[in-house]
C-alpha cells in the first residue's frame, strides 16, 4: 500500500521525454533521475518524490526500448505509474526490473494532477483520496505476478535455475 | 483455430503444437542483440544477479553503433564495458568501429537473422527482421541479460492486424511512405501489443529494402512486430548470406485477425510526418515549402543502398541549397563501399553533403548533427518526438530519402516530383 501526490501527464508520453538520449551515456539510476521528464516538466526532477505517484494517459512509455526510462522514474522516488495503457516494451521493462505499474483507463482519466492517491498492490484498488473515488486496475496474469514476486526477471530466472 | 505467421513461429520456439493470442509462453531464442547504450545495463544486471555463463556465444550479437566512434568519455566507457564483456565470453558476433554498422542493417547483411527465427534485441527497432519472415522484437536490457543467460524469454502471444497490400507503388513512393501512411492511419498505438502481418499481392512489388523500412517502423504504431511472408525476393536476399537451415512459416488460411487494414500502394503519395509524432502524417503536396535547416539521410530505417541510390539520383549534378546542412550516413561499411564503387559518394560530396561513417548519431540526438533551439530537420529517421534530434524546441519531419534529398536541393520541404520536372 502506498499513498502519494500525483504528477499527471498526457497521452503518448515517450521514452525520449522520460529520459532524453543525451543522458544515456551515464546510466547510473541517480544520474538518470536528475534528468527525468525534464524536457516536458523541468520542475519534476527538481523536487524529491518519496512515494509520489505518476499518472499518464494512453500508450505511456512509447518509443525506445531504453530500460533507462522506468529506471529513471523509479530512481526519482516515484512509487508506481498508473496509465490508461502502456507501450509494450516499457510494460516489459517495468515488470522485469520489479517496478510497479497499473493499467486503469478510468483512474488515468479521473485522477487530477496534485490529487492524493493510494494504491493497494495486493488488490489493485486505486483510491483518489482527494475525491473519494475508487478504481480497479487490470490484474496481472499469475505468470507475471510470479516474476514481480521474485523482484524481477533475473531473480526469477536465478531461482528457477537453482530449483 | 488457425495461427498467424507470428503465432506459428512462437509456437515452434516454445515447443507447443499451437498457441493463441494472449497466451504467455517461454520461447527459445535464435539471437540476442545489444548495442553500446543497452548492453552495459544488461551486463550490470547479468553480473549483479550472479550469472557467470552465457547460453551460446554464437547466438549473441553486440554492436557498438549508437555513439560511435565514441563522441565523449562517457560513451567510451560504455563501449569499453561492452567490449570487455564480449571478450570475456568470446562472443562471436561482436562488432566494433571498422566493422560495425547500424545494427538493423548489419545483422541481415551478415546473414545473422533468417526467416522463421526468434530474435530479441535491446533496441526498439529490432522489429526490422520481420521483413525476412522472422519474429523479432525490441526488449529492454534486463530481457537481454535474461536471454544471454538462459537462451529463452517470456512472451505474450500477440493478436494480429492484417495489412493487405495491393497495387504497385508509383515512382516516388517507397517503403517509408507506406509505413508512414499506415502509422498515420492507425495511430502511434494503433497496433499496441499486436503483430502487424503484411500480406496481399502488393508485397511482391516491394523490394527487400522497402520491407526492412516498413518492418523497422512497426514499433512506431506500438506493434510487437511487423512481419512479411517469405517469397522469392526473401529467398534471393538470404541466399549466400545465411548458411544455416531455416524455415519459412505461412499463416493458416483460418488464422484470426482482429482487423484488416487495406492499402492500395498505387494510390499512395510521398508522405511525411510532421512534429512531434510519427502519426502526424501529411502527403508532401499539402506541406511542401516549410522552412528547414538540416537534412539527414541514413539510420536503421533508411541507410541502405537503395536509399543511398534514391538520394543520389536527385542530388546528382545539383548542389545542396545555401544555408542547408545535408548529412548522409550509409548504415554499414559494406554500403559505404558500395556507394564508393557506384560513384554515389562522389555525387554526395560534389553536391555539398557530408558523408559519414556508419552511426545512429543524429537520429537520437546523440552526435553528428544535433539541432539547436528553433531549428528544423527533414530526416529519413524514425522518430520525431520532442527533443529527439537535439534541443526541445527543435523539430524533425520524417520523410523518405527522395523527399529528404529533394528538400536539401530546394532548401525547404520539397517534393521529388517537382524537382525532377524542373529538368
Amino acid at each position: 500500500m502506498v499513498t502519494g501526490k500525483v504528477f499527471k501527464y498526457g497521452n503518448n508520453v515517450d521514452t525520449d521525454v522520460i529520459i532524453p538520449a543525451r543522458y544515456l551515456n551515464a546510466p547510473s539510476p541517480d544520474e538518470l533521475a536528475k534528468h527525468c521528464m525534464e524536457d516536458i516538466d523541468p520542475s519534476f526532477a527538481a523536487a524529491p518524490h518519496n512515494g509520489d505517484i505518476m499518472v499518464g494517459g494512453w500508450n505511456f512509455g512509447c518509443g525506445s526500448s531504453r530500460e533507462h526510462a522506468p529506471v529513471a522514474i523509479q530512481a526519482s522516488g516515484i512509487a508506481c505509474v498508473i496509465a490508461a495503457s502502456f507501450a509494450r516494451i516499457f510494460y516489459r521493462n517495468a515488470i522485469n526490473i520489479g517496478f510497479p505499474i497499473l493499467e486503469c483507463p478510468e483512474a488515468a482519466e479521473a485522477i487530477q494532477n496534485g490529487d492524493t492517491v493510494s494504491v493497494d498492490f495486493a488488490t489493485g484498488v486505486i483510491r483518489d483520496e482527494t475525491t473519494g473515488e475508487d478504481f480497479q486496475a487490470v490484474a496481472f496474469p499469475p505468470f507475471i505476478e510470479n516474476i514481480i514476486a521474485h523482484g524481477g526477471l533475473l531473480p526469477y530466472l536465478k531461482a528457477r535455475q537453482k530449483g | 483455430m488457425g495461427m498467424t505467421m507470428t503465432q506459428k513461429i512462437l509456437a515452434a520456439h516454445a515447443g507447443l503444437a499451437s498457441v493463441k493470442a494472449g497466451d504467455l509462453i517461454e520461447a527459445k531464442l535464435d539471437l540476442v542483440l545489444g548495442n553500446d547504450v543497452t548492453t552495459p545495463v544488461a551486463v550490470k544486471v547479468f553480473e549483479e544477479t550472479g550469472f557467470s555463463e552465457i547460453f551460446d556465444r554464437d547466438k549473441i550479437a553486440i554492436l557498438l553503433d549508437h555513439y560511435t566512434p565514441c563522441k565523449d568519455i562517457k560513451s567510451a566507457q560504455l563501449c569499453k564495458t561492452s567490449r570487455e564483456f564480449a571478450k570475456r565470453f568470446s562472443i562471436t558476433h561482436f562488432y566494433d568501429v571498422g566493422e560495425v554498422g547500424i545494427e538493423h542493417a548489419l545483422l541481415p547483411e551478415k546473414g545473422l537473422v533468417a526467416p522463421g527465427e526468434v530474435i530479441i534485441g535491446a533496441d526498439s527497432h529490432t522489429c526490422t527482421y520481420g521483413a525476412l519472415g522472422a519474429f523479432s522484437t525490441g526488449v529492454g536490457s534486463t530481457d537481454m541479460a535474461a536471454g544471454m543467460a538462459s537462451g529463452e524469454n517470456w512472451f505474450k502471444v500477440p493478436a494480429a492486424i492484417r495489412v493487405e497490400l495491393t497495387g504497385k507503388p508509383g515512382r516516388w513512393v517507397s517503403g517509408k511512405d507506406v509505413i508512414l501512411h499506415l502509422i498515420g492511419k492507425i495511430g502511434v498505438d494503433g497496433a499496441l501489443y499486436r503483430s502487424l502481418e503484411f500480406t496481399g499481392p502488393g508485397v511482391a512489388e516491394l523490394s527487400m529494402d522497402d520491407r526492412f523500412t516498413i518492418s523497422n517502423m512497426a514499433i512506431e504504431a506500438g506493434a510487437k512486430n511487423g512481419i512479411f511472408p517469405v517469397d522469392e525476393k526473401t529467398r534471393a536476399y538470404v541466399s549466400g548470406r545465411v548458411t544455416r537451415a531455416w524455415t519459412a512459416y505461412e499463416a493458416d488460411p483460418d488464422a484470426e485477425y482482429e482487423s484488416t487494414v487495406e492499402i492500395d500502394l498505387g494510390a499512395l503519395q510521398p508522405t511525411v510526418s510532421l512534429p512531434h509524432l510519427p502519426s502526424n502524417t501529411r502527403v508532401i503536396d499539402e506541406v511542401k515549402g516549410m522552412a528547414i535547416d538540416q537534412v539527414v539521410i541514413g539510420s536503421c530505417t533508411n541507410g541502405r543502398i537503395s536509399d543511398m541510390r534514391s538520394a543520389a539520383k536527385l542530388l546528382k549534378g545539383r548542389k545542396v541549397a545555401p544555408g542547408i546542412r545535408c548529412i548522409v550516413i550509409p548504415a554499414t561499411q559494406e554500403i559505404s563501399l558500395q556507394c564508393l564503387r557506384e560513384g554515389l559518394t562522389e555525387i554526395f560530396l560534389e553536391a555539398g553533403c557530408v558523408f559519414s561513417v556508419p552511426t545512429c548519431g543524429p537520429c537520437l540526438g546523440g552526435h553528428m548533427g544535433c539541432l539547436a533551439e528553433g531549428e528544423r530537420a527533414v530526416s529519413t529517421t524514425n522518430r520525431n518526438f520532442v527533443g529527439r534530434m537535439g534541443h526541445t524546441k527543435s523539430e524533425v519531419i520524417l520523410a523518405s530519402p527522395a523527399v529528404a534529398a529533394a528538400s536539401a536541393v530546394k532548401g525547404f520541404l520539397a517534393s521529388p516530383a517537382d524537382l525532377y520536372e524542373e529538368e
